[in-house]
């Protein structure tokens, strides 16, 4: 059954205030199937207060042969963290 | 015991929740598709929760050594008097929906009266209970619509697993002799009032589903008396099993 129903990305807020975070993937006929299989797969454990589904088709992915041209020039770019203040000590959490 | 008709009709009301959690359980790991199969045992695992908030407050107006265990596990089949619908075979995904969509209509209804039961035990359950099965009402309505409406080979079954099970719907309306002493007293709900509401809910799906209204106005029952189908000495077979064969077994 499921075999022949596309692919949707659920994206479930575990509190208020928190984003949306990606939880997986499932199959399901239409979006508010999606929505429903999302709470009875994902949910069931009280992990939830909102749901997004998004069919997985919508979704534009990079693509893993480009890693080098996209992510390595950032490697040895240390100086975009901002790690080199001094912090006075009265400052805590940081 | 004191309040033998109290007792009686908590277990009219757990019967049906337990016989078919259980039906529903048989279905873990076999549904028709992974998401399917989660959703129908979460439905289960909502109507056992239900059953032992029943049996839990049974047992306690039973006093004894009774316990929600005893009550569910140790009872024989002329003793459970659960509504013969729930006790059917799942066969297959449309009569398992259609089963599940026959009962949950009613289970709706019935919760919303018993919100206002004057035995606050019953209230607080019912209170509880409506919101899971307002869900179950919602996946099992939205299920008969898609097979319905959906390829010719799922409409022929729906239709099918609909005209099988019409026979037992009357039956959820039927009332005891302890049902009537709780009505009186306010505690029961009077299911005999819901069958209207509830035949132009579920024919309202049946509509939207593009499936036809069964005609035929004979009815089977028994079940509520203890008289049940040959289907339901095999569920009490698996479901006793544990208990019988290792007695006080725990997990």
């Amino acid at each position: 059954m499921s075999k022949n129903w596309p692919l949707w990305e659920i994206f479930v807020r575990s509190k208020n205030g928190l984003e949306h975070r990606h939880f997986g993937s499932l199959h399901a006929a239409d979006a508010e199937m999606a929505l429903e299989n999302a709470r009875d797969v994902y949910t069931r454990r009280n992990e939830g207060v909102s749901i997004w589904v998004v069919e997985s088709k919508y979704i534009t992915a990079s693509n893993p042969e480009h890693n080098g041209e996209l992510f390595e020039p950032a490697q040895d770019k240390v100086y975009r963290h901002p790690t080199f203040y001094d912090i006075p000590d009265e400052i805590k959490h940081m | 015991m004191k309040n033998k008709d109290l007792y009686n009709y908590i277990l009219g009301i757990a019967d049906n929740t337990l016989i078919l959690g259980q039906r529903l359980g048989e279905l873990c790991g076999h549904g028709p598709s992974l998401e399917t199969d989660i959703a129908c045992t979460n439905i289960s695992l909502d109507l056992l929760g239900q059953t032992r908030s029943y049996f839990q407050y049974a047992a306690k107006l039973k006093g004894e050594d009774a316990t929600e265990d005893t009550i569910a596990f140790l009872r024989t089949e002329r003793q459970y008097v659960n509504v013969l619908l729930v006790e059917q075979p799942n066969i297959d995904f449309a009569h398992t929906i259609g089963k599940q969509f026959l009962f949950d209509v009613y289970h709706y209804l019935l919760l919303e009266k018993l919100q206002h039961s004057k035995d606050v035990n019953l209230s607080a359950i019912a209170h509880k209970s409506i919101k899971e099965v307002s869900y179950h009402q919602r996946f099992s309505s939205d299920w008969v619509k898609r097979l319905g409406d959906g390829t010719d080979e799922s409409k022929t079954r729906m239709q099918d697993a609909i005209n099988d099970l019409w026979r037992y719907t009357d039956e959820l309306f039927h009332t005891t002799a302890s049902d009537e002493a709780m009505i009186a007293q306010g505690i029961g709900v009077d299911v005999k009032e819901l069958k209207t509401s509830y035949y132009e809910r579920v024919s309202a799906i049946l509509d939207l589903a593009k499936l036809d209204i069964p005609e035929s106005k004979w009815f089977q029952e028994g079940g509520k008396k203890g008289i049940h189908t040959e289907h339901m000495g095999y569920i009490l077979s698996d479901m006793q099993y544990m208990q019988r064969t290792y007695p006080n077994m725990t997990w």
